[in-house]
């Protein structure tokens, strides 16, 4: 047999296999049962809060966690990076413990543990506790990320700053770091779209009404409003984090792209 | 006096010798040249003296002041500025915010003194002036080097240290760069410089020293190492 024919057999064959499972998932699934369950009439009386409540504190939720986990990320890189021996261990010990961890036992630990243990009152009471749990974890994620960027920046560039008479703060804050931030913000804006979706894990907090992120309005409307008792309210959720993540994931891919081709 | 004098200065990477005993002096208003191959010292020698490398033993004198364990941005205040090899310009920002960089210690941006500087490198440079909002990394090789040049000068330095700044350009360029070297000599700030181009540098040089494998081995006027024999078989690819 020819190979020119030999490939047209085997994608032949590839074609057939997707169509049998097609046609067997069209004419075995209940899509009756399936649209009752996750897409059940008396969906848009939930928009309003998913959307409202539940995307809005999902944002500002993430948008805090996002500036304060960098700020305490770019506090760790440096000191990672010190010439301080003392520094690079406490860093390092930091970044290893937070990685290390499931997001969710460090939420834990800051919305019920530690209040309890030091009588603490965060600000935003349990969801904002959650939230600095939450900080705490994309710090150290997102310290590795930063390192990662400083060093990047080549040596050269350090000298001749240094060479200008600046000091060695000054160079970090106006030659290194700056371009350190562009170098890394494809991986950044990956770390965002994370975080967007690590903010379901506050649901498990249980935060006061208005307090709720898009995962715990949906988990309420499980058992309440016109779609109790089916998945619908979860599958609205889903769809919402996907309008969101998807055009952020493209735009990553995008900036990859843009700078691979500036090299 | 000299402007500046280094004594037996040695620098060691690890436990590698980069330079090994190194002394020379540099006149006010003139252009010293230290020539050499790859890897013989002539950058480690510019870096000790810019402050970026330690110094293992000797001293370094700059205008009758020690400045051997000073760390850079002192040495800049006191009249030491440096383009580096490579260029090393800010690629992100604009030709005018490298220049500003450049004049970092005084942060007097808006003083007429800072508008004289300003001047006087684009009167050197006029090509700066024309491209003042173009972003560094976009330039070609010989624009960055003069923006490199540029904002060495921009500190307003008595000695100006340039690290190969004819390397990596066209011959026109670099007759065009050279001829910039020696109006900066024209205009009264003393150059410390060091290329590759023997041919080029000893030419211009009031006084030159040959770096090998970390040692000054020749020093002498730049037209009597140009006129001797092995320097010309050796650096300027000449017959015997």
């Amino acid at each position: 047999m020819r190979r020119s024919t030999k490939r047209y057999l085997r994608q032949g064959g590839l074609y057939a296999v997707l169509a049998a499972v097609v046609i067997f998932l069209a004419v075995s699934v209940d899509w009756g049962n399936v649209h009752r369950n996750f897409w059940t009439p008396g969906l848009g009386d939930n928009w309003h809060d998913l959307i409202l409540t539940g995307v809005k504190n999902t944002a500002i939720y993430t948008v805090i966690s996002f500036a304060l986990g960098l700020a305490l990320a770019l506090l760790l890189a440096l000191m990672k990076l010190s010439d301080v021996l003392v520094y690079r261990w406490i860093a390092t010990v930091y970044i290893e413990l937070f990685r290390g961890l499931p997001a969710l036992i460090t939420i834990l630990f800051m919305a019920f543990a530690v209040p309890i243990a030091f009588q603490w009152h965060a600000p935003g009471g349990t969801a904002g506790a959650g939230v600095i749990g939450l900080v705490m974890v994309a710090g150290a994620y997102m310290a590795e990320t930063l390192r990662a960027g400083l060093q990047a920046v080549p040596k050269g560039q350090t000298e001749a700053a240094r060479s200008l008479g600046m000091s060695p703060v000054a160079t970090h804050v106006h030659v290194i770091i700056p371009q350190a931030f562009r170098i890394i913000i494809p991986p950044l804006t990956n770390e965002f779209v994370l975080l967007i979706k690590d903010t379901s894990l506050l649901s498990i907090v249980g935060a006061a009404v208005g307090q709720r992120e898009l995962t715990n309005v949906s988990r309420d409307f499980l058992s309440s409003g016109s779609t109790a008792g089916t998945g619908t309210s979860l599958a609205q959720a889903a769809l919402l984090y996907l309008i969101i993540t998807l055009p952020l994931t493209r735009l990553v891919a995008w900036l990859e792209k843009r700078q691979q081709r500036a090299r | 006096m000299p402007l500046l004098e280094v004594h037996g200065l040695c620098v060691n990477y690890g436990h590698i010798e980069a330079i090994r005993d190194i002394s020379f002096t540099v006149e006010q208003g003139t252009i010293t040249t230290l020539i050499g191959a790859n890897g013989a010292g002539k950058t480690t020698t510019l870096k000790t003296i810019s402050g970026l490398r330690t110094v293992r033993a000797g001293t370094i004198i700059f205008d009758g002041k020690d400045i051997t364990n000073l760390p850079p941005y002192e040495r800049v205040k006191l009249g030491l500025s440096q383009s580096p090899e490579g260029r090393g310009v800010f690629p992100g920002m604009t030709v005018r915010e490298n220049l500003d960089m450049g004049a970092f210690v005084r942060k007097d941006t808006k003083t007429p003194a800072y508008q004289e500087d300003l001047e006087r490198v684009y009167a050197l440079f006029p090509r700066l002036e024309e491209r003042a909002k173009q972003v560094a990394g976009t330039m070609s090789g010989g624009e960055q080097q003069m923006v490199a040049m540029g904002r060495a000068l921009m500190a307003r330095p008595k000695l100006v240290l340039l690290d190969e700044p004819s390397m990596g350009l066209a011959p026109k360029l670099i007759a065009q760069i050279f001829s910039i070297i020696d109006e900066i000599k024209a205009q009264g700030t003393t150059v410390l410089l060091v290329e590759q181009n023997a041919a080029q540098a000893l030419k211009r040089a009031d006084s030159a020293h040959i770096l090998e494998t970390g040692e000054i081995v020749r020093s002498g006027t730049g037209t009597e190492l140009a006129a001797d024999g092995s320097v010309k078989a050796a650096y300027l690819g000449g017959d015997v």
